[in-house]
């Protein structure tokens, strides 16, 4: 490791601030992302299988009025 | 080859393609990234003139190159839609776009804290910055217009046309820095010379733009996926695929 300490790590030579809010938000943004893209597909699948029940409810439904 | 290359494109492949590539994608992206990432921070010496702030490189750089990399891939896709109608470059368009969009705005937010320190201000209305902003426009307009129609396919096709004029802003954004007077250096390593920067900085650097690559072949898998299953929701396979 090119630091002595761990404080002087998280100090980065004055500039700590910058260099983790870069580093933070890097993170964050990306987690975000792949967070939204599962649970977008996850939320279509469970409103697909919701909407394919309800439709083999109603046809069951139809053929029992017959 | 187009006879070899056409099966691939039926969504049902892509979708089980994308579903068997995205977690080695993924976790082969996060791993470079953290390797990359640590050996950039920690590991490296500092700038001789900028200290430890240059260390922003390491995010900095790699976005900013994979932010005009997503969106030459987002336009051959849109290309490929407009001019041979394939179903799946038109809906990786859609997929696409928003992983350009983040990855445009951490360019520019690091950007922003590194010019903080460097330059004595966050941002400046130069070429570079100018034209990475535009950048981060087209793509959210890409995304506004895709939604913007009740027709799906309509959306689609218009931001596959906004995609394919974009183009013109990539050599604007790279060659900005020659062009016009500005704050922003020069580049490093997209050039045809040896790369301006110390071998024990490149390395940690080339990882880290190989990382961003890797994720984000990883969330076009993922978002991709999701796009087919919108789109081809009332196929016989998507039932069968729903109901198990």
């Amino acid at each position: 490791m090119y630091f002595q300490s761990m404080t002087e790590f998280w100090a980065m030579g004055g500039y700590g601030l910058f260099v983790w809010l870069s580093f933070g938000i890097t993170y964050a943004l990306l987690a975000v992302l792949t967070a939204y893209s599962h649970y977008q597909h996850k939320q279509f699948k469970r409103q697909l299988s919701a909407r394919l029940a309800r439709e083999q409810r109603v046809k069951q439904y139809q053929e029992q009025v017959k | 080859m187009f006879k070899w290359l056409h099966p691939y494109a039926k969504p049902e492949t892509v979708y089980r393609l994308c579903g068997r590539f995205y977690p080695w994608l993924m976790l082969s992206g996060v791993a470079l990234l953290a390797l990359g990432n640590i050996w950039g921070l920690a590991f490296t010496p500092p700038d001789y003139q900028q200290g430890d702030s240059y260390r922003i490189i390491h995010i900095h750089v790699p976005s900013a190159i994979m932010s005009m990399g997503t969106y030459s891939a987002m336009a051959i896709a849109a290309f490929i839609a407009l001019v041979w109608q394939v179903k799946v470059a038109q809906w990786s368009v859609t997929a696409i776009a928003p992983i350009g969009a983040v990855y445009t705005a951490i360019a520019l937010i690091t950007g922003m804290a590194w010019g903080k320190p460097m330059w004595g201000t966050w941002w400046v209305w130069d070429a570079r910055l100018t034209s990475e902003l535009i950048l981060l426009f087209l793509y959210l307009g890409v995304i506004a217009l895709s939604g913007a129609f009740s027709d799906r396919q309509t959306g689609a096709k218009a931001a596959s046309l906004l995609a394919v004029i974009g183009v013109i802003n990539l050599p604007v954004i790279h060659f900005s820095v020659e062009w016009w007077n500005t704050l922003h250096q020069g580049a490093s390593i997209t050039k045809f010379a040896k790369p301006s920067i110390d071998p024990s900085m490149l390395w940690p650097l080339l990882i880290s733009i190989l990382a961003f690559k890797v994720l984000m072949l990883a969330l076009v898998c993922l978002r991709l996926r999701t796009a087919i299953l919108q789109n081809e929701q009332h196929r016989p396979w998507v039932k069968a695929l729903v109901e198990e």
